[in-house]
């Protein structure tokens, strides 16, 4: 068992951590306080290689593994969890989705664009009335000549406003319940498909949340992805992979956190003596880097078993799980550690603390979570 | 066009220095290292010189095991392959004329058209290896360059001067240009590079491959004792009246602090 990055994956952790602090971090409280996403920036990514870190070649991709993945999240959610949770977004979900189950036509129409870092892709599964329970969806495709026609809505959709490509789940059989799921793939522009409500959110705000409308959307044949029926397990394959990149992310957040944390302690005088120097802290200090570590090392585990093509279900869900109430704890502690100044704009804890909020929730909550490994554990 | 391109791997800029036990140079123990900025820009020309006219960039570097971390980036960024003069027999080179006398020797059997090298590295600051290596290859040498064209069998470039002046000097080909920082904008390595520039050869040289034994490598300069600047806190007065006073603390703004 070897617990160190080899060579390429340390330069790939030390290369995204140069860009993002190139980049990213001179914007991080402007593109938050504007809840603007750096759209601009995605010929960078593109650059980088960053936008098909999964995806083979043959597509464009850089045809890379989950630690490597896992690595590039981690860094670019460091500095802003925001871009991070757009890139998982687009690399696990929308573009994910396609490279898991799409024909080879629609990998060459669609997934070469988004891995390549020419398209930026979303994925909708959640609905206003059907989050955890998302099988209890309500938006319909209904079997037309040549196609299918969709009605209905998406909410909380991360990349909407401005992906080219988006995959939708809908209904093509009610009568079979989660059998009876179908995946889309869905053009922007296409007649009856809008974007909706923009939410305002508490963090993650530079990362574009929206909602979509469906209104006798009309797709082609083509455009369904695998067989009528199979969408919600190919959703739960996505998810499966996408629990790695969310627990990713929230590493980032935690280590980003306790940095700055970390440097405040060294630097904040009280009582004549740098705050460091109490043990009050210091403790605080060892369990937000003991946490971060546990929470990291069970995040690679679960991505070292993804790509040796095990079933990793327990395992994401449990990196997904301890990874983001660490990510909440440690982002927490470090508001604590700041003080006053913890509370202020003016330093990046805050930010960190309301940004790791979203981790415990997207991509199933804690409940959730805790709810698939238990199940995982009682079947064996 | 080939262009070789001397790197130097350096203590990272934002490093906490501590100076070592022997009070000669500082602790490397929990250090990171990188590469030299102004070497990351005489790479960076390179790669864009090598875009423009085609050929390959071959990157040389003295240094420990440590710093092949630094050639990989090279070669992620693009450079073709490398040469490492690793061997502890290169541990005593430390002053610029030992090492430039290990990279020449390592260039003897090359090909180039181009020699770069940064102005100076962020270490020992010495900016003498690039002009020490150009007299024993018998180049034409530039220093502090900030803009390069290659014309036919000669290379023009634009030299900077003090106070903002510059000067172009056209050298024949071959040429060691010594490059200034900020004469271009670095990239990033890219994931396609890193994974390419897994299959690029490095090639390691010992001091016995290319004929030198620790006597050729001895250092005519060594470091006495290194410390840190110490910092010292004075307060001024200036008295008379609030025009002569202020007269004064314009000429002491101007010539003792050199601010203004
Ligand atoms: C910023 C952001 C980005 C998002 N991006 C996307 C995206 O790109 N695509 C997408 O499809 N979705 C996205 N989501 C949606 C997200 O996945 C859902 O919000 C999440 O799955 C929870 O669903 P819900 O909000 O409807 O909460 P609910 O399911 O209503 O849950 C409410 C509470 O009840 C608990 N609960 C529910 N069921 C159970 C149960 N059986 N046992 C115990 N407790 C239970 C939950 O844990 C939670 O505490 C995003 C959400 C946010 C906030």
């Amino acid at each position: 068992m070897d617990f160190e990055l080899n060579e390429e994956q340390q330069q790939i952790k030390r290369t995204i951590r140069e860009f993002a602090e190139a980049e990213l971090a001179p914007h991080v409280s402007e593109w938050d306080e504007a809840a603007h996403f750096p759209v601009d920036l995605r010929p960078k990514f593109a650059e980088l290689g960053i936008m098909g870190v999964l995806v083979s070649e043959e597509y464009g991709g850089a045809g890379m593994g989950y630690i490597e993945y896992a690595t590039i999240i981690e860094e670019l959610s460091r500095v802003d969890p925001s871009i991070g949770l757009a890139m998982a977004a687009h690399n696990s979900l929308g573009a994910g989705h396609i490279f898991i189950a799409g024909s080879e036509a629609q990998k060459q129409k669609y997934l070469v664009p988004l891995a390549r870092g020419e398209q930026f892709a979303a994925w909708g599964l959640t609905e206003p009335s059907s989050g955890s329970d998302a099988s209890s969806m309500l938006t319909t495709a209904a079997r037309r000549a040549g196609g299918w026609v969709l009605n209905g809505s998406k909410n909380f959709i991360t990349n909407a406003t401005f992906a080219e490509t988006t995959v939708v789940l809908a209904i093509t059989d009610r009568a079979a319940g989660s059998h009876g799921i179908s995946a889309f793939i869905v053009e922007r522009g296409t007649k009856g498909f809008s974007v909706a409500k923009k939410e305002n959110k508490v963090g993650m705000r530079a990362s574009d949340t929206a909602s979509l409308v469906f209104d006798d959307c009309f797709l082609p044949n083509a455009n369904l992805i695998g067989e009528p029926g199979q969408g919600f397990i190919q959703a739960m394959k996505v998810l499966d992979g996408g629990r790695v990149s969310i627990a990713a992310l929230a590493v980032g957040i935690a280590q980003g956190a306790y940095e700055a944390a970390l440097k405040y302690s060294k630097e904040r005088q009280q009582f004549g003596r740098p705050i460091a120097e109490f043990q009050a802290i210091q403790f605080k200090l060892a369990d937000m880097a003991t946490q971060i570590d546990a929470a990291r090392l069970l995040t690679y585990r679960s991505a070292a078993m993804k790509n040796a093509g095990k079933p990793t279900t327990k395992e994401s869900s449990m990196a997904k799980l301890y990874a983001s109430e660490v990510a909440v704890r440690v982002s927490e502690e470090s508001v604590q550690i700041h003080g006053g100044y913890g509370y202020i704009k003016d330093y990046p804890a805050e930010k960190f603390w309301r940004d790791s909020k979203l981790c415990t929730i997207g991509e199933g909550t804690s409940e959730i979570q805790r709810t698939v490994i238990a199940r995982q554990i009682l079947k064996a | 066009m080939n262009i070789v391109v001397c790197l130097k791997q350096v203590p990272k800029k934002d490093s906490i220095l501590r100076i070592g036990s022997d009070g000669k140079w500082i602790d490397e123990r929990d250090i990171s290292y990188e590469m030299s900025e102004a070497d990351a820009y005489a790479l960076e020309e390179a790669l864009r010189q090598k875009e423009k006219h085609g050929g390959e960039v071959i990157v040389v570097s003295l240094g420990p095991e440590r710093a092949r971390q630094s050639i990989k980036e090279a070669l992620a960024k693009g450079a073709d392959r490398a040469i490492h003069l690793f061997d502890s027999v290169f541990d005593t080179a430390t002053d610029s004329a030992a090492v430039a006398r290990a990279i020449s020797a390592a260039l003897k059997d090359e090909k180039y058209d181009l020699i770069l090298t940064g102005l100076q590295s962020d270490d020992y600051g010495f900016a003498q290896v690039g002009l020490i290596v150009a007299e024993q290859l018998g180049l034409p040498s530039a220093t502090i360059v900030m803009e390069v064209q290659p014309e036919d069998s000669a290379v023009r470039v634009k030299r900077e001067l003090e106070s903002g002046w510059f000067q172009w000097v056209r050298l024949p080909m071959p040429a060691l240009l010594t490059i200034q920082s900020g004469i271009n904008q670095l990239r990033y390595a890219t994931l396609k590079g890193i994974m390419a520039a897994k299959k690029k050869e490095i090639r390691e040289v010992k001091a016995a491959d290319i004929g030198l034994t620790s006597d050729d490598l001895k250092p005519g300069q060594v470091i006495e004792r290194a410390y840190l600047p110490e910092k010292t806190k004075r307060t001024e007065f200036i008295e008379g009246k609030p025009a002569e006073a202020a007269a004064k603390l314009v000429e002491k703004l101007r010539f003792d602090a050199r601010v203004i």
